[in-house]
């Protein structure tokens, strides 16, 4: 198989295949978590779990409690990550050209130096989360393998995204294709690790403020 | 079958949808640990609240995730084993309070006390409960009070109520509205409780009793993990009180006590109440809202309200005890993080009862003692009797010279006269 060939099966029957995984092994595990259950409460409520659990998946995006020094470089490190990650994913040309193509509608592109700074600040945040967590007492004592390869499972499509677009490194052929497998690594990764946080986290919350809410806790 | 299997089988078995939930979501990033007073007051990692739960993680991601089931084949996960969980003992109990601070500060949601009260439900099974909390727990079922408190010393208490108010203290009357419950502290050290209560509900006209079978609210049961004990020791009040036929269930000033009867009780009997259950300072601030409860004078003393957690972050009472404050305590101010967010008094959950816990429980009193420090006041006062005793043991440590009082028993001294 030449470099174009391996081009075209990655970003064609490739990309496919890990799309198909994603959707198929998130959409099993979010209904394998869920349908687990929990019991009903047989106590009188006092409020509602629906609003109060609808209101603190949002919320919690927001509200963060007083932090420690260490707590707010992991937060705002935090932000800038899935900030930047989600800007250069739904707003580089190149990616809504590609989803256009999918979903057969699109929306407008952010410039590209736009798309420049927040990869470099995404790609910069990562390291020093990275750095954090082998640095940081608590974050070392509750990291595991997965924690590594997750991050680094993270770290690879931004990184030769980055390359690509300034033709940094490797040829455009390298580049794409490498980038184009790094995305369906973290596809195919996302529905059994904890990366599914990307949707679990949203269930989380609503559990959490479902059983705020029955008891008429306002935080 | 073993104590470790028992263990790890009654953990397989707390596994709900919430808690696979919780764990899936769990990204390590360490926040809850500036949440819980046992990592702020000592920067020990270990007390970060997740971690105290790491074995019960595992049994999570090796029974019931692809990647745990993947390690295992791949001979690369680790089986929890006896030793583990002896030594995660001290974690999940002596350095926990339930008191539910990290479950608000957890970024991606996650209940973390909900999966610590879950996880005791598997240490008890697997033998590694404290002592101190055991002995309690054993008291309570057999004697009736994890104080050793029973009848007779509640009847000694009565009988002087009645000698010094001149009123009368229903005990077992059928029909009445309410029951009152009071907490193990109550009746072994704080049994002014008794008067205050008979001479508010004798000036508000509240038709209410107490049961012979059924007076004591405090449940080791909860603290401990145990769910069937906890069944056990709430029985007692269900029966009695549907028995007397109340409409209403008052829980004590005892935080343990309102989340038992309130919130868990329903579902340790497996069946809703026949009576509804309302904590003594909710009927307080009721009555005050109706103009039957009825205060005159003021207490100029500079004060302060210890929030018990069980009664904020975990019960929604946050309101109610600041009106009745209001009403005798011009001089009324708060601590910082009050209410939803005030820290623990170091000894809800069961540690109070665990004497192997005393050192570390005292060591991070200091987090009670800055919030106290900013204020500068002379009075705490507090709607739980635990607390109460915790807050005085601090505070005799830390040689802080403060009264601490019940916030019924300060109400019950302003009381205006029973109008005729």
């Amino acid at each position: 198989m030449n470099p174009q060939d391996l081009l075209y099966w990655v970003r064609g029957t490739g990309l496919q295949i890990a799309a198909a995984i994603f959707v198929l092994g998130m959409s099993y595990r979010m209904l394998h978590l869920v349908l687990l259950g929990r019991k009903k409460s047989l106590a009188i409520p006092r409020g509602s779990e629906w609003a109060y659990g609808l209101r603190i998946m949002w919320q919690r995006s927001f509200v963060l409690p007083e932090l420690s020094a260490r707590g707010k470089f992991t937060v705002v490190a935090g932000y800038i990550f899935h900030l930047g990650f989600l800007i250069t994913l739904f707003f580089l040309s190149q990616h809504i050209d590609m989803l256009r193509a999918i979903l057969k509608f699109g929306w407008p592109a952010l410039p590209r130096s736009v798309i420049d700074i927040a990869a470099i600040l995404s790609i910069a945040a990562m390291i020093a989360l990275l750095v954090h967590r082998i640095i940081d007492p608590v974050k070392r004592l509750l990291s595991d393998f997965q924690d590594y390869l997750t991050w680094a499972l993270t770290f690879l499509p931004l990184l030769t995204g980055f390359m690509l677009l300034r033709s940094i490194g490797f040829g455009y052929t390298t580049l794409l294709t490498l980038h184009i497998l790094s995305v369906e690594l973290l596809l195919i990764a996302i529905p059994f690790t904890k990366l599914a946080h990307m949707f679990s986290t949203f269930v989380s919350r609503w559990y959490n403020g479902a059983s705020a809410g029955f008891r008429g806790v306002k935080a | 079958m073993n104590t470790l299997q028992r263990g790890i089988n009654a953990m397989i078995e707390q596994i709900d949808a919430p808690i696979a939930t919780f764990f899936t979501s769990c990204v390590h990033c360490g926040l809850c640990a500036d949440s819980c007073l046992f990592y702020t007051e000592t920067q020990d990692p270990k007390f970060t609240p997740i971690y105290k739960l790491e074995p019960l993680r595992r049994i999570w991601q090796q029974e019931y995730t692809f990647w745990g089931k993947l390690m295992s084949q791949l001979g690369l996960s680790k089986p929890v084993t006896d030793a583990e969980l002896a030594a995660w003992e001290p974690l999940v109990y002596d350095s926990c309070t339930l008191c539910g601070r990290c479950s608000l500060a957890c970024p991606v949601g996650n209940d973390i006390v909900y999966m610590v009260r879950k996880m005791r439900e598997g240490m008890v099974a697997s033998g590694h409960a404290p002592e101190g909390l055991k002995g309690a727990t054993q008291r309570a079922i057999g004697l009736g009070s994890p104080m050793g408190v029973n009848l007779n010393t509640l009847m000694a208490h009565i009988h002087n109520t009645e000698k010094e108010t001149g009123l009368s203290v229903p005990l077992d009357k059928e029909g009445a509205d309410y029951m009152m419950v009071l907490s193990s502290a109550e009746i072994a050290e704080y049994s002014e409780i008794v008067s205050a209560v008979t001479r508010i509900f004798h000036q508000a006209g509240v038709s209410w009793t107490m049961a012979s079978d059924g007076f004591e609210g405090t449940n080791s049961g909860i603290q401990i993990g145990s769910s069937d004990l906890a069944a056990e020791l709430l029985s007692r009040v269900v029966r009695a009180a549907e028995r007397l036929k109340v409409k209403y269930v008052i829980s004590p000033e005892c935080g343990h006590a309102y989340t038992a009867l309130r919130w868990e009780g329903p579902n340790l009997i497996g069946r809703p109440y026949h009576f509804e259950v309302i904590h003594i300072i909710e009927l307080l601030d009721q009555l005050r809202s109706e103009g039957r409860l009825r205060t005159e004078g003021l207490d100029e003393t500079r004060m302060t309200f210890h929030d018990p957690c069980q009664m904020v972050r975990r019960g929604g009472v946050v309101e109610q005890p600041r009106n009745l404050l209001h009403m005798v305590a011009p001089n009324f101010v708060e601590m910082p993080d009050a209410g939803i967010q005030n820290w623990c008094c170091g000894g809800g959950g069961g540690v109070s009862a665990n004497e192997r816990a005393e050192p570390l429980r005292i060591k991070v009193f200091s987090r009670k003692k800055a919030q106290l420090d900013a204020i500068g006041v002379d009075t705490i006062v507090t709607s739980c009797s635990n607390c109460r005793t915790m807050l005085l043991d601090g505070l005799e440590h830390n040689s802080m010279n403060l009264n601490v009082v019940g916030l019924t028993e300060l109400i019950a001294e302003h009381l205006a006269p029973a109008s005729k």
